[in-house]
């Protein structure tokens, strides 16, 4: 297969890749073959490894409650695919994605991720969102010993309770997302908050986060508001907002969502609070549908800003280009087909990381799975690029989990306008576990 | 119904001891993938068989057996989770809860019948699934928890080893099947067939309906909270979604497909409905549809479920 | 807020989760109540009651009053004929055996579903409501010159949901008239007595039954349509409120339209008010117990007959 071995300049800086090479007994080919792809217009070099494609099994949430973020995980992981294969595929074998629906549902999960290691073969299990996904089938991974990339923004792999196979490189955590927000909101908005999250464990996450982060900066969670899953209607809710209240904090997620807002705007009327939401409330949805006008001048936590900014990036250009959505965050074919901006960049990050990873470890096949592993535990620094176009990123190999910028824009005139950019120091948190000592 | 004479027992205690035996062949020669499901279908079968006591045999339809698989399934990963437990005493724990709460539920429920009956069963379901996320700070509610690998050993073997998954599965799945026939073939369950066919006659023979039937629930809970400890156990994860609705509709539908009735019914059933899903997931993102359709066509054409028409058309004698 | 206007805000949403939801039960009271069958896939024919208005409404494009009387008019006969259909090709060969009733209509429910997912999508998508203000609703306080009229902070509710509370009265005013007083709706009611000597007078019971069916999913995709702009139409819609259709159903008692109506009531102002003095989880744990406990005690419901 002639591929190009050419690779843009500014792709993952992955630390001490000589010395991973050095670690592989084949050597000499691996020498060859690091040599090879770090020159310019080689054209065709020798097959050193098989030219069998690298299967990589998807776990995606095709039905079931995550459906809507599938489809755009899809399409994600299909455009990073496409990218990685046009640029000669990983150690020169071409990608190829093994899809399987878990449902949304934990124990299908685990089905599937035996599925793709046992039936399919696949080198890697990749691609989860919902974190009870993520917690039912990542055990079955350990198990298995298959590398499980997940895309989750759970605090869940972070937290020690998963395994050494389990990693989380291309999407912060709930956690670090959080506490970045509490700065800008206390010294922007308002020092007194009350939240409303939904009464299951994401919200309860955001509400103790957020919480411990508040009081470090002086302010006041005024009252807490939880809300039960599957509500449907919420202005018997709104009645408990404290009047004294300077912002409210809100992370409704579900198909809800569009209810909650109408509502919140018919209850306040023209006399609101700050308001400060996380975008989880609004991805797929258009912020142009009747009952959102309610959110002008409002903000809003975006994982990547679902807007081209004035200062967008060439890199977040060539993303939107590849993967198919226009500078409002939309599907090119289709204006009211809206992304889920915030979170699927994660499936493209993480597969340049698995790309990289491989590349490092010399990855020939399910053997080498560890020492894929350790070559990721290993990466620290990923500057922002085309691989990584929703920012820099700081790998913590010991907890599987990445840091890295968050972004905070407001409604202005329909669209959201970058307001603020958090530093990733603001986004860190102490260790809670270290993977690196637990064994293979 | 069948009449148990002397070789239709012999038949059918060859037939249930071979099949056992069968899967523990199966365990040498079946490829990982399917080593694997089966493992899981087993132990779901546990489940159905404990389902099928109190629906195919009593003629009790319950919506809330997912109460009892979440009972075993949280009694066993709690005191695993916060009292830290061994395996052995937590799966003890599991039985324990399951049984409690069968023998409450029953209490209550049972002083209502038909669809008021479905209805109560399905209302505390509802609760204990609320109550799983109401009680997160222990359980983390909907998103569940692990059950770390160094605590799934069971006297000194390690449960996340395939093949001794596979074989506790068998152990757990050969012993609900004993248990079940016995039960079919002893009075109780002659009892508990009478009362399906004809309450009204049987309280005129003179039988206790009421002991009855509470047996029945607390067995048939405590079967499906085993079931629900195990798969806690062998497969490392408690989360509140094994207490919602959905999984109680399982069950039923397992039992259904495979013959509510019937020894082997549940076993069928759980098979079928896996694989229908499994290889039609292979086929199309729509298999959910294909589903859909494969029960429409089997609750016209089989309506007695797989084994039941078996045993309606050939072999009569099967229990 | 204070409790006063808070438990009027509680009693307006809750009066207009139960005229939804009333709609909703009396369709399943109907089927249930006539041809005596559990039906699993009720809740998705509420979903495609929901799915089709937001079809229709896009489709005609209009002013947002004429898109949803559009989607008024003939999202509910639609499916209505869906359910029709589904009832000759499917429960009638199975002859209404509550079992096979069961499997069948789960299928259904998976078929519905996928379906709905494959054309329309997983998103949640809203319809704009054919008019909607704002409204603030006074409450009173006593100051030093007497009782005197206040407006507190918060406290209002919107046109459309006083509108959608108007509509379930006006319907179920006239499937109590349908029933009451045509010639359908007696067929109805002798079909539901005793379906054998309605067969022996002559009565297509089939036809009924395909009707009655039709009927039931019809007012379920009402009630679709009409909490549509207040919610989305998604694909997975369906599941809560059919338990809840189920426990008002049997709540109420079978076979009784005024305690359909009254259960409807109890539990969708309930849900409105409980949520008021308890945290909401807490809340539906009391609110679900007390269902249970109602039917322990009094299984026939408040209005069924005992030994219905």
């Amino acid at each position: 297969m002639t591929k190009s071995t050419e690779k843009p300049a500014a792709d993952n800086a992955v630390k001490r890749p000589d010395r991973r090479k050095a670690l592989k007994t084949l050597a000499a080919t691996s020498a060859l073959a690091a040599a090879a792809s770090s020159m310019p217009l080689f054209g065709r070099y020798g097959q050193v490894h098989s030219s069998e494609p690298i299967k990589i099994g998807f776990q995606v949430h095709r039905t079931g409650i995550g459906a809507a973020y599938g489809r755009w995980y899809d399409r994600t992981t299909k455009a990073a695919v496409k990218k990685i294969n046009d640029e000669g595929g990983i150690n020169g074998r071409p990608v190829e994605i093994v899809a399987e629906d878990d449902g949304t549902d934990p124990k299908r999960g685990a089905e599937v991720v035996e599925k793709m290691a046992t039936q399919h073969g696949c080198d890697i299990a990749f691609g989860t969102l919902f974190s009870h996904v993520v917690i039912g089938s990542a055990p079955r991974a350990g198990e298995l010993k298959i590398p499980y990339f997940v895309v989750s923004e759970g605090h869940h792999v972070a937290s020690g309770m998963l395994n050494r196979y389990t990693l989380q490189p291309g999407i912060t955590d709930v956690k670090s997302q959080v506490q970045a927000m509490a700065p800008f909101v206390n010294s922007t908005l308002g020092k007194k908050v009350t939240m409303i999250y939904p009464d299951f464990a994401f919200g309860h996450d955001h509400r103790d986060y957020f919480s411990a982060a508040v009081a470090a900066q002086g302010g006041e969670v005024v009252a807490k508001v939880a809300i039960p899953p599957t509500e449907t209607s919420f202005t018997k809710y709104f009645p408990k907002i404290p009047r004294n209240t300077d912002v409210i904090y809100h992370v409704m997620v579900g198909p809800a969502v569009l209810t909650f807002v109408k509502e919140m705007g018919e209850f306040f009327g023209n006399s609101r609070p700050e308001i400060f939401g996380f975008i989880d409330s609004l991805e797929a949805v258009d912020l142009a549908s009747p009952g959102l006008e309610f959110l002008e001048g409002t903000y809003f936590w975006e994982g990547n800003p679902r807007y081209a900014q004035a200062n967008q990036s060439d890199y977040d250009k060539a993303y939107r280009k590849a993967v198919g959505v226009d500078a409002n965050g939309a599907s090119v074919s289709d204006p009211k087909d809206v992304s889920t901006y915030a979170h699927m960049f994660g499936c493209w990050e993480t597969l340049h990381i698995v790309k990289a990873g491989m590349e490092a470890s010399g990855y020939a096949g399910a053997g080498d799975r560890a020492k894929l592993i350790e070559a990721v535990e290993s990466m620290t620094s990923m500057p922002h690029s085309y691989a990584h176009p929703q920012g820099a990123k700081e790998f913590n190999g010991k907890t599987h989990q990445t840091f890295g910028h968050q972004y905070i824009t407001r409604v202005e005139n329909g669209r959201l306008v970058l307001a603020h950019t958090t530093s990733i120091e603001d986004t860190y948190y102490p260790d809670e576990t270290d993977y690196t000592k637990q064994s293979f | 119904m069948s009449v148990f004479f002397g070789s239709d027992l012999r038949k059918s205690w060859t037939l249930h001891i071979g099949v056992i035996m069968l899967l523990f062949a199966l365990q040498f020669i079946l490829p990982a993938y399917h080593h694997g499901n089966l493992a899981r279908i087993m132990v779901l079968t546990c489940y159905a068989m404990g389902y099928n006591i109190l629906f195919g045999y009593t003629g009790l339809l319950s919506l809330g057996h997912a109460l009892f698989f979440a009972s075993g399934m949280y009694g066993m990963s709690l005191t695993v989770q916060h009292l830290g437990w061994s395996a052995g005493p937590a799966l003890l724990a599991g039985l324990v809860a399951g049984f409690a709460v069968a023998l409450a539920i029953g209490l209550l429920a049972l002083r209502t019948a038909g669809v008021a009956f479905m209805i109560v069963t399905l209302m505390f379901a509802q609760a204990g699934y609320l109550a799983a996320l109401y009680f997160g700070e222990y359980t983390r509610g909907d998103e569940g928890f692990v059950i770390q690998q160094s605590f799934r050993q069971l006297a000194g073997i390690n449960l996340a080893d395939p093949t001794n998954r596979y074989f506790a599965a068998l152990i757990l799945f050969a012993i609900c099947v004993f248990v079940s026939l016995r039960v079919v073939q002893a009075g109780f369950g002659r009892v508990l067939v009478a009362i399906r066919e004809n309450e009204e006659r049987t309280r005129m023979l003179g039988y206790d309906i009421h002991r009855h039937k509470l047996a029945a629930v607390v067995l048939s809970g405590t079967m499906s909270a085993a079931a629900g400890a195990a798969y806690g156990l062998l497969f490392g994860y408690a989360g509140a979604t094994f207490a919602s609705v959905q999984y109680s509709i399982f069950p039923l539908l397992w039992v259904l497909l495979g013959g509510a009735g019937t020894i082997l019914g549940p076993f069928v059933g759980t098979l079928f409905m896996f694989y229908l899903i499994d290889l039609s997931s292979g086929l199309t993102t729509a298999y959910m549809l294909i589903a859909g359709f494969a029960l429409v066509m089997l609750t016209l054409f089989a309506p007695q479920g797989l084994v039941g028409e078996l045993r309606r058309r050939a072999l009569r004698w099967l229990p | 807020m204070e409790l006063g206007p808070y438990l009027i805000l509680g009693l307006l949403e809750g009066l207009v989760t139960a005229a939804v939801l009333s709609l909703m039960a009396l369709g399943l009271s109907l089927v249930f109540g006539v041809m005596r069958v559990v039906n699993v896939a009720h809740g998705e024919f509420f979903m495609v009651g929901a799915v089709l208005a937001w079809i229709i409404a896009n489709a005609v494009d209009s002013h947002p009053a004429v898109n949803f009387l559009a989607a008024l008019l003939l999202a509910p006969p639609a499916t209505a004929l869906l359910a029709a259909i589904a009832d000759r090709l499917v429960l009638k060969r199975v002859a209404y055996d509550p079992e096979r009733t069961i499997v069948a209509t789960i299928g259904l429910l998976y078929i519905i579903q996928q379906v709905t997912l494959m054309t329309y999508g997983p998103d949640a998508r809203p319809v704009e409501a054919p008019f909607n203000h704002r409204l603030s609703i006074p409450f009173v306080e006593w100051t030093e010159s007497g009782m005197a009229l206040y407006w507190p902070w918060g406290l209002g509710t919107t046109s459309y949901k006083l509108a959608v509370i108007g509509a379930a009265v006006l319907l179920l005013g006239a499937i109590w008239l349908l029933m009451t007083r045509t010639r359908i709706g007696l067929v109805m009611r002798a079909t539901q007595l005793d379906s054998e000597m309605a067969r022996a007078f002559a009565i297509p019971v089939d036809r009924v039954y395909a009707a009655v069916f039709g009927l039931g999913a019809g007012l379920a995709a009402l009630a679709g349509v009409l909490i549509v702009p207040i919610q989305q139409a998604h694909y997975l819609m369906g599941h809560d409120p059919l338990l809840l259709s189920f426990i008002v159903v049997i709540i109420g008692g079978l076979g009784s339209l005024p305690g359909t109506v009254v259960a409807a009531l109890l539990i969708g102002i309930s849900d409105g008010m409980i949520s008021v003095f308890f945290t909401p989880t807490l809340a539906k744990i009391i609110a679900t117990l007390g269902v249970a406990f109602v039917l322990i005690f009094r299984p026939q419901g408040l209005f069924g007959r005992k030994g219905l």
